[in-house]
């Protein structure tokens, strides 16, 4: 139990997908000028993130890795050069499973959503998720941790940064430096705050 | 001719249509700072106080004046102290020569003071005149005002640096702080982080040789001294005691250190005054103190094997490193910290603990205070967002 607390502490706040390892950049600079907004794009990074990393991990320990298909009479067969194409896949399958559930099930949640929902399918926040779990060799219980982790994470990253943007609306930023360029600033003094965490061994 | 006549009589050439009028600016900046502004506000509704951002800003600087004392007196009394123990002559190099006519006796008030003041008058005047190029720069170039923020960001930023910090470092360090914790966001009151902690955090982790480790806190070459805190963070109260570090000492302020940051007393004192000033929220400074006892309290209980600072009393935390400096002079900020009332319990809390939680927990950083206000800094605008929709929520649930 205790590993997997500190599992979970580690991808919130130690390795933050957004403020540590920069992963999700455009829609973590694109959707972050409400909070309102931001917190649900956050809210939907953290339910499919928590879908994805450990359907990921079934499909890779029972498909792709290293005589994973032994178990049907196949020996000797390797397939984890697949690992980054099956991602993908099933990213972009289970994002539209899910849209489609939702709308027929939870029209209101559906709504909220809106577009974010597909666009998550290309986030590379939840790739990266994935292909993190695969590096690390997590198995089922640490990839369900460390998906709702790291999704919490992305999710309080990008809240944060939602509200010093709302704050700086009132900014009187040069001209060259306004949109994109104060963000990119913003968003590298936020991980210099972030530094607090590295070094914590868990 | 009076200094009024003179500036009056200066004022034509910098005001719209005059010979400088670019440079309306740095005239604004000596007029105002000598003589209290003739503008006042327009309009039928506003409030009528004889405070404004200046005598703000003045207030913090005059709050600080023990802690430079205390830097100017227990820095030369570390370096004297230093040199009697490695049983040298005195310093090398203008130092030496200065110090040669005063001696290094350490029960000497004037040497004490004198020698700690030859290390922190060049980083402080170094301080001003690179941050004060900067500020006039874009100042004159942005059509703004130079602010007394200014002011308070470089005392702040000269009393958080160690007494031996190179001055092209100091002078980096203030630029970065100036430049991209603030100007870029349109000068004072538009930024969200603290500059002086801003420009600190980026030395920190660019030329961290010269500003942690146990080497750097004494101004004298080749002699090792960890601050108490460093003694902590590896072996815990036992090696502090072993030191021979006491509370009391930690409290007036004779350990090792940064400049300014030793003396909890000095650091007190300033708090009262901006306390009875107003200048400073008593929440949010009431918020840094419960979150760091609450905290430490809950390690104390918890307990470890392996890491001696689980039992590291709050009173320590307290005297122990930047944590009093940090609670009263940089969490205090007003541009930086958090707006509402209610924003401010939870963001001073949020540094404290996040303070101790550093302190204890991450063994890369043997103190926290300055990473866990900016991370604060960064959280502050949210916590606000949230209070406000409590707000809201509750009104309308009052009146529906």
């Amino acid at each position: 139990m205790e590993a997997y607390i500190s599992l979970f502490i580690k991808s919130v706040f130690i390795e933050n997908l957004a403020l540590s390892f920069f992963l999700g950049m455009c829609t973590f600079i694109a959707v972050s000028k409400k909070i309102s907004t931001a917190m649900g794009l956050g809210i939907a990074v953290m339910i499919v993130q928590a879908i994805t990393v450990p359907a990921n991990n079934l499909v890779y320990h029972a498909v792709l890795k290293e005589n994973a298909l032994a178990a049907i009479g196949i020996q000797g067969v390797d397939l984890s050069f697949l690992a980054l194409l099956s991602c993908i896949g099933m990213i972009a399958a289970l994002v539209q499973i899910l849209e489609m559930i939702l709308d027929k099930f939870f029209p209101a949640l559906y709504h909220a959503l809106g577009v974010f929902l597909p666009l998550i399918t290309v986030n590379c926040a939840i790739l990266g998720g994935s292909l993190f779990m695969i590096e690390r060799d997590y198995n089922f219980g640490e990839s369900v941790t460390y998906g709702v982790g790291s999704g919490l994470g992305w999710a309080l990253a990008i809240t944060v940064m939602a509200g010093v943007r709302e704050k700086l609306k009132y900014s009187d930023i040069p001209a060259g430096l306004q949109g994109l360029g104060i963000t990119f600033i913003t968003a590298g003094l936020m991980s210099l705050g972030f530094m607090a965490f590295s070094g914590i061994q868990l | 001719m009076s200094a009024r006549e003179f500036l009056d009589k200066l004022e034509p050439h910098f005001t719209k249509g005059g010979k400088f009028e670019k440079y309306y600016g740095l005239y604004e900046m000596v007029d105002t700072f000598v003589y209290t502004p003739p503008t006042v506000t327009r309009g039928t509704t506003h409030v009528r106080d004889g405070n404004d951002l200046k005598r703000t800003m003045t207030f913090v600087v005059i709050a600080t004046a023990f802690c430079i004392l205390m830097a100017l007196y227990n820095t030369g009394y570390q370096a004297n102290l230093a040199i009697n123990a490695l049983g040298r002559e005195g310093t090398d190099g203008w130092r030496g020569v200065i110090m040669s006519v005063f001696g290094y006796n350490t029960m000497n008030p004037l040497s004490n003071l004198l020698h700690g003041a030859l290390y922190f008058f060049p980083i402080y005047i170094v301080t001003l005149a690179v941050g004060g190029v900067w500020e006039v720069l874009f100042a004159t170039v942005r059509g703004h005002e130079v602010n007394e923020g200014f002011l308070v960001s470089s005392m702040l930023y000269a009393l958080i640096l160690p007494p031996d910090m190179p001055l092209w470092q100091v002078a980096l360090g203030i630029s970065f702080g100036i430049v991209i914790g603030k100007e870029v966001f349109g000068g004072t009151g538009k930024n969200f982080l603290n500059p002086a902690l801003t420009g600190r955090a980026f030395l920190y982790f660019a030329y961290p040789a010269s500003i942690s480790g146990d080497s750097v806190w004494v101004a004298v070459d080749g002699y090792t001294a960890a601050t108490p805190l460093g003694l902590a963070a590896n072996g815990g109260m036992d090696a502090v005691h072993a030191a021979g570090y006491t509370w009391m000492q930690s409290f007036f302020g004779f350990e090792p250190g940064c400049l300014g940051e030793t003396s909890t007393l000095a650091i007190l004192i300033g708090a009262a005054f901006l306390l009875w000033t107003r200048v400073a929220s008593y929440r949010i400074m009431a918020g840094v103190f419960l979150g760091m006892l609450a905290t430490s309290l809950l390690f104390n209980v918890i307990g470890s094997d392996t890491n001696p600072m689980f039992a590291f009393p709050w009173y320590w935390h307290l005297t122990a490193g930047g944590f009093a400096f940090g609670m009263v002079y940089m969490a205090t900020d007003p541009v930086s910290a958090a707006m509402t009332d209610a924003g401010r319990w939870i963001f001073g809390f949020l540094v404290g603990a996040m303070t101790v939680l550093i302190r204890v927990v991450n063994p890369a950083f043997p103190e926290g205070i300055m990473l866990a206000i900016l991370f604060s800094n960064m959280f502050a605008p949210t916590i606000d967002y949230f209070v406000i929709q409590a707000n809201i929520r509750r009104r309308i649930k009052r009146h529906a």
